[in-house]
């Protein structure tokens, strides 16, 4: 950190200069489907491009002409307000040509394959693609048809790395290194991919996941009722809970997910009252967590079903933060992505 | 691909072939004093002067320019560092991203005499990024350059202000600045480069 | 007199006992002897000295998709591929459109397979009309018309009430009631199995109790009425443990099991055959129904294959066109296209002379093949010259671009199978030779 002087107050006689890059091995990954594939020194490359990122975001002008001349295509066949806003300001602040695309308006709707649309994007001049699709693995078919970078922006329950990447940054910021650091989530694991990705990411660090949620909302294969009769079971190891304060026992970190009403079908919970009876954070719930644990949420926050108001809006809270930093990270993995090859 | 434009420093490059020093520690320090002097007296004094040191190793040496002026007019003097990989004009002939890291502006230089200092000075690409980098900061209301080597070979209209040792180099060749601060000792070298292999 | 021989080679007959050096001369179309030397004066013959003779393979579980759905299948291109596969006789599933609810469709199928089928083919009728699970066919007269079987495959009969009656009213022809096992309630939106892999790929599951639910039912329905059943594609380890005890308490239940479910599992799906360049496959082709389980489950099938608890085998053969597969995982076609690696895939999980019967004798009993063509699945005097020409030892690599099916989509693609079909003889004629 360098500090201003000019004051003429008296400063410290050296200044510590930040220290050089550590040695990371150069980026040259083509896409961005899931964290699954990522070494912790990858992480930890987009993680530092992040820092950088946000203080351009810190300018009065957040523009850089990184990826000037660019074309990037968002193609979302989910809604998404947030997600693909973010992504748009991160391609724009980086300089480069943002086209969005929303599924629901174009020859999608006439029956066009997802591989056609996608090939005649590429065509069009897209380089970079970031996708949103319902169908889980829909990035990964289209990221063997074509050659422009593919970033996954949610595929189904499967994954949304950039989510877990921001939440990682968000953590680390406030906790540092994340290693053997408790992280509980709580909600609808069975179909939310920010958990999923989320475990890929905390795991590379060494961090301890807990996930809680009644037993209707565990994946198969983390029941607790399952005996792990295979190996290996492919999944980083998670605890399972289905009691919130044998969960929140100790954590680090609480992570609310949002109550996914449109993913689920009827059998899963019986009411939402019970659900926030069971599983709600509340500032009692929370009072079993470290003094000081970040609480954080992906959003949408229902408030009053999955968290509490007074605790969304609390100084443990690190919600907003999330978003911020979340066009920070979309910026150091496009700018990763788009530059990181050959043109 | 010039190694040196920009802060590509985890590229490993070439190999290198019998490096000769051309810069021993005692002249680089003589020559930072020496250009630290020039710059108070250029500028007729510490008013409104901030300097900039260019990622990665002309922050080490801006830093050093600032204790040296410290050290005689017994004032502090603002330093930066600016990251220009974000600014770069070399997209598709660097076949890796080169690793960014924050630029820290520690005023607003609005106003402000900026001295850019870099270790090394080649095309000028480097500087011009630095321009456009410095503009998006505010508007300063000068611009000077201070670099420890020039090597010549320019491409840009871009001339130093400030310059440690002149070396006319060929294109062949390749100019290190090793620093203490960020390779554990003070010299500057020059090899010759081998081409790398048809990949 | 048109004679053909297959001559040296080691003859495998289930049926009759047989495993030895012999030729075995086909004279107008049927076995006229089996023996050293049998073959030495016919018009025309095959050498088969250090390969397998067996009677043409038998396939009680087919998709032709002719009528309806031809760019997926036609009924030439299909006999054509059984051929490759060393089948002489399929059996054709009604799922076709329209269904094979009727007599006229039954003799399209017939017709069309007399006219340009390469192999046998024997229609199966619908269980109920149109496939719709509300009312039964007339199945007395799709048996009239030539239907050797019932089913509703593709679909179970979702109903319990109406699968009672139809297991009721089948029973007075003898005719067999073939159930796709699967309660849609718990299957409903699954797409693989639900397991590990699911979850790490964040697909909707099939859970097995989806099968076991069902046969469980079917075993209870069969054991009411005093009617056989046969359980298509059994695919789970607790399916197969509620048949063996089904068995041993009398009730009249038999069982098919496909190839692929006794050698893939659903990670199947996760890698895909290739090395998936980095990443996930989601391969479409690894997507049927039953889906690809566990180990566990692989082990328990071909435990029951061995023990006689699963009768036979069954391709379950669905082709489908490339378009159908070349999408999202969700929206891709379920189906294997099996006829062409049935044999070789069949091999890697049961030994030679446990395939070969799975093949033959044992299907043409399970549905009583034998009232409609004599002898079939045997090499039996008179029995209709159909015979399986085989390299136990040839290893191949599955290149579904070379299928003669028009369907492509196999998980094996790329892989290395050991065994390979050399030549079919149907009727005495030679319907494909390598």
């Amino acid at each position: 950190m360098i500090r201003s002087t000019g004051s003429g107050q008296a400063q410290e006689p050296t200044v510590q200069i930040a220290t050089p890059p550590q040695a990371r091995t150069p980026w040259t990954r083509r896409h961005l489907l899931d964290l699954d594939e990522l070494s912790r020194d990858e992480i930890e490359t987009i993680l530092e491009t992040t820092d950088a990122m946000k203080e351009i975001l810190g300018r009065e002008v957040p523009r850089v002409p990184a990826l000037r001349g660019r074309t990037i295509v968002t193609l979302f066949y989910e809604a998404s307000t947030r997600t693909r806003a973010s992504f748009e300001l991160a391609g724009k602040a980086l300089g480069a040509d943002v086209i969005n695309i929303a599924a629901g308006g174009s020859s999608v709707e006439k029956g066009e394959s997802l591989i056609d649309t996608v090939r005649t994007l590429e065509a069009i001049g897209a380089e970079v693609l970031v996708m949103r699709h319902f169908a889980a693995g829909a990035p990964y078919l289209v990221a063997r048809h074509v050659s422009a970078s593919v970033v996954n922006g949610g595929d189904g329950p499967h994954a949304h790395p950039t989510q877990a990447l921001l939440d990682l940054y968000t953590m680390r910021a406030h906790i540092g290194d994340m290693r053997d650091k408790r992280v509980v989530i709580v909600g609808d694991i069975a179909h939310s991919r920010v958990v999923r990705s989320n475990i890929w990411g905390l795991a590379a660090m060494g961090a301890q996941i807990v996930v809680c949620g009644p037993p209707t909302l565990l994946p198969a294969g983390m029941r607790p009722s399952q005996q792990q009769t295979e190996e290996p079971l492919g999944l980083p190891n998670v605890e399972v809970q289905t009691n919130l304060d044998a969960a929140l026992e100790d954590a680090d970190v609480v992570m609310a997910l949002r109550l996914q009403t449109e993913r689920m079908h009827g059998g899963l919970i019986p009411s939402i009252r019970e659900y926030a009876t069971l599983y709600q954070i509340t500032p009692e719930r929370l009072s079993r967590a470290k003094t000081g644990a970040l609480v954080m949420h992906p959003g949408p926050i229902n408030e009053g079903v999955e968290i509490s108001p007074e605790v969304a809006t609390s100084i443990q809270s690190v919600i907003e933060e999330q978003v911020t930093n979340g066009v920070a990270v979309r910026m150091a993995v496009l700018y990763l992505l788009a530059r990181g090859k050959p043109a | 691909m010039c190694p040196q434009d920009g802060a590509l420093m985890d590229a490993p490059g070439p190999a290198p072939v019998g490096a000769h020093a051309v810069l021993t520690a005692d002249d680089i320090r003589r020559a930072v004093r020496r250009i630290a002097h020039e710059i108070v007296e250029r500028n007729h004094g510490l008013e409104g002067l901030v300097l900039v040191g260019m990622r990665t190793r002309g922050v080490p040496v801006a830093q050093r320019i600032a204790d040296a002026i410290q050290e005689f007019e017994g004032q502090p003097v603002s330093v930066g560092a600016l990251d220009i990989n974000l600014y770069r004009d070399d997209i598709g002939s660097v076949d890796r991203a080169p690793h960014i890291q924050p630029t820290e502006m520690p005023t607003d230089i609005d106003g402000k005499t900026v001295v850019l200092v870099d270790d090394v000075l080649y095309t000028g690409r480097s500087i011009r990024a630095a321009l456009d980098a410095l503009t998006d900061f505010g508007r300063p209301a000068a611009i000077q350059l201070a670099v420890v080597v020039d090597r010549g070979h320019r491409e840009l209209p871009i001339r130093p202000d400030y310059v440690g040792k002149n070396i006319p180099t060929a294109r062949d060749e390749d100019v290190q600045v090793l620093l203490q601060e960020t390779d554990g000792e003070d010299e500057v070298r020059i090899m010759k480069l081998i081409p790398e292999p048809e990949r | 007199m048109t004679t053909i021989a297959i001559q040296g080679g080691r003859v495998i007959d289930p049926a009759n006992g047989i495993d030895a050096t012999a030729d075995v001369l086909i004279a107008d179309g049927q076995v006229a002897a089996v023996g050293p030397d049998a073959g030495k004066d016919a018009s025309e013959t095959i050498d088969a000295t250090g390969l397998v003779v067996c009677p043409g393979f038998v396939d009680i579980h087919t998709h032709l998709r002719e009528p309806g759905f031809e760019h997926k299948e036609t009924i030439e291109s299909g006999t054509l591929a059984a051929a490759r596969g060393g089948f002489t006789t399929i059996c054709a599933m009604p799922n076709t459109e329209p269904p094979t609810d009727s007599a006229a469709a039954v003799e399209f199928v017939v017709r069309t397979a007399q006219a340009q089928g390469h192999v046998r083919v024997l229609p199966i009728g619908c269980v109920t009309r149109g496939r719709a699970g509300k009312e039964l066919a007339d199945l007395a007269e799709l048996a009239q018309a030539g239907a050797v079987a019932f089913s509703d495959d593709g679909s179970p009969v979702a109903d319990p009430h109406l699968m009672r009656r139809a297991l009721e009213y089948a029973s007075m022809h003898g005719t067999p009631v073939i159930e796709h096992s699967e309660d849609p309630a718990l299957s409903a939106g699954g797409v693989m199995h639900e397991g590990w892999v699911s979850t790490r790929l964040g697909l909707a599951g099939i859970p097995t109790a989806a099968e076991e639910v069902a046969i469980a039912r079917n075993l209870a329905l069969a054991q009411e009425t005093g009617s056989p059943v046969h359980c298509a594609h059994v695919s789970t380890a607790g399916s197969v443990e509620l048949i063996r005890s089904a068995k041993a308490r009398g009730v009249r239940v038999t069982a098919e099991v496909a190839p692929h479910h006794l050698a893939l599992t659903h990670e199947a799906v996760m890698q895909g055959a290739r090395e998936a360049p980095g990443g996930l496959a989601y391969d479409t082709n690894a997507k049927v129904n039953p889906p690809l389980r566990t180990p566990e489950d692989v082990a328990a099938c071909i435990a029951g294959l061995l023990d006689g608890t699963i009768d036979c085998i069954a391709t379950d053969h669905a082709p489908h066109a490339t378009q159908d597969k070349l999408c999202e995982f969700d929206a891709a076609a379920m189906g294997i296209s099996g006829l062409e690696t049935a044999f070789g895939q069949s091999l890697s999980a049961v030994p030679l002379e446990k395939v070969i019967a799975a093949l033959t004798i044992a299907p043409a009993a399970v549905l009583g093949l034998d009232r409609h063509v004599a002898k079939i699945g045997t090499l039996s005097e008179g029995a209709p010259g159909d015979v399986a020409v085989i390299d136990p030892n040839a290893e191949w690599t599955v290149e579904p671009e070379t299928f003669a099916s028009k369907g492509k989509n196999t998980p094996l693609a790329g892989r290395t199978l050991r065994g390979q079909v050399v030549a079919t003889v149907y009727g005495g004629k030679v319907a494909w030779q390598a």
